[in-house]
């Protein structure tokens, strides 16, 4: 039995590992293609940080739906399954942690782009304030996971990522009514309408590479916290006196 | 019993605890005035007329924001004492009758807190609105269950939580935002007249709808949340 376990825990490892090799490869394949791509002719070589700030805000926009989705199956399996019930929640405080990460990433990304490109750190443009309020949110879930008492802390933050998955769309639009009713601000648009042919390989490579960045990450983050998961149990039947548990 | 007749037997509950202590209108409306001051004297209203109109929605709605978050935890605290809380799950009622009954009579303290502040800050900000002023009697109610809908859910949420008071503005707010936009957006547009509340109006009756239906269907699962 337990010699079963360590064989199985060897070769994810294992996999882990492959996975961990090939996604640095596709990263590097990427960062040659974002220095080798030609440069671009108003902004020279700053523009480069675009091919990383493109897949980290389009990624952090993924990663709350991910979130969403194991609090509704966490929901619905916290009566019939306790077992799938932690894994799901398990999935979900690592999916809402590396939605943090690529959001911080995007914005510290963003921002030095746009000293370089406006002249300015930060303008209240609607993406802008949208992303912040993304990053926001989602730090707000992970403070509520650790004020919340041990033994809830599951079901409140489940709730509150249903919420905060509902609030994304209603702040999207309502920021770009806030936008639009006002004269147009200065510093509109982006690079990313419409790029040129020859940037595709920089943008897809590092896409596809960040993509599996944060997949291992993810992985990562849920394989520790199934462990914290498997420990706290064991703690508690331990405490209860079960000695077979408590290794 | 009815859906209806349980919700108005929490909301008559809460109302008359409310009218035997006063403790909940009395401290918004003196905290909301205070915030009322504090800007006075760090934005100087009545020297800039125009500045005075601009501002002036997004102070009012800053302030009893504020005030309300003083509020909502305390109305759930009520119910913890002698276990009060456990009974209510016990009973054969529909806890989310117990979260409507709240979710009203906190809306109908913050509004009496409105209907007071409103003409304070007409008089302290030298307020000439240049819109047609009616529409602020759609807008306030609606914006004000938009931010007692959701503060009285997260409040309840957060009830079991080490230190709550920090928490429930740390989580409301971000969640909130919409609606303060909405909010204030409107009524700017009806203090300055500058552009048409339309749009806001029917944010905010989206947002109302939408999360008032996300808290009334959580409601129970949070409450059994141990």
């Amino acid at each position: 039995m337990v010699n079963d376990t360590s064989k199985a825990t060897a070769s994810r490892s294992g996999w882990g590992l492959l996975w961990l090799a090939l996604t640095l490869a596709v990263l590097a394949v990427g960062f040659y293609h974002a220095m080798t791509a030609p440069t671009e002719a108003t902004m020279g070589n700053l523009y480069r940080v675009f091919f990383y700030h493109f897949p980290h805000t389009i990624l952090s926009f993924l990663f709350p739906y991910l979130n969403c989705g194991a609090s509704l199956l966490y929901l619905f399996w916290r009566g019939s399954s306790r077992e799938r019930a932690l894994k799901a929640d398990a999935f979900a405080v690592a999916s809402a942690e590396v939605t943090v990460l690529y959001a911080s990433v995007g914005l510290a990304t963003g921002m030095l782009w746009a000293r370089a490109a406006w002249g300015i750190w930060w303008t209240w443009d609607a993406r802008l304030t949208t992303y912040l309020l993304l990053w926001l949110l989602y730090v707000s879930y992970l403070l509520l996971r650790s004020f919340s008492a041990a033994g809830q802390t599951a079901v409140v933050s489940a709730v509150l990522a249903i919420f905060a998955a509902i609030d994304i769309p209603i702040c999207y639009m309502s920021i770009r009514w806030w936008r639009t009713q006002h004269p147009a601000p200065v510093f509109g648009g982006g690079a990313d309408s419409g790029i040129d042919p020859s940037m595709y390989p920089a943008v897809l490579w590092n896409l596809v590479g960040w993509t599996m960045w944060g997949a291992f990450v993810l992985g990562l983050r849920y394989a520790i916290e199934r462990r914290r998961q498997r420990q706290s149990a064991a703690d508690a039947l331990a405490y209860l006196g079960d000695p077979e548990e408590a290794r | 019993m009815s859906y209806a007749a349980h919700v108005w037997t929490h909301l008559r509950k809460d109302l008359r605890l409310e009218w035997r202590s006063k403790d909940s209108i009395n401290g918004m409306l003196f905290f909301s005035l205070l915030v009322v001051s504090v800007f006075a004297i760090a934005f100087d209203p009545t020297a800039f007329p125009g500045i005075s109109r601009q501002i002036s929605g997004g102070l009012m709605t800053v302030a009893v924001l504020f005030a309300a978050m003083t509020a909502l935890s305390q109305s759930w605290v009520r119910e913890t004492q002698n276990g009060v809380l456990d009974a209510h799950r016990l009973a054969p009622a529909p806890l989310s009758a117990l979260f409507v009954g709240k979710a009203l009579a906190n809306f109908l303290f913050v509004s009496a807190v409105e209907v007071v502040l409103a003409p304070v800050f007409a008089v302290f900000y030298n307020l000439h609105p240049l819109g047609q002023t009616w529409k602020l009697l759609v807008i306030l109610p609606l914006g004000t269950w938009a931010l007692v809908v959701n503060g009285t859910f997260f409040a309840a949420l957060s009830l079991r939580t080490r230190n709550r008071e920090t928490l429930l503005p740390l989580v409301l707010l971000p969640i909130s935002i919409p609606a303060l936009l909405a909010m204030i957006q409107a009524t700017t547009a009806v203090l300055t007249g500058e552009f048409e509340p339309t749009a806001w109006l029917k944010l905010l009756l989206a947002y109302d709808v939408v999360f008032t239906m996300a808290s009334v269907l959580l409601f129970e699962t949070i409450l059994n949340a141990d």
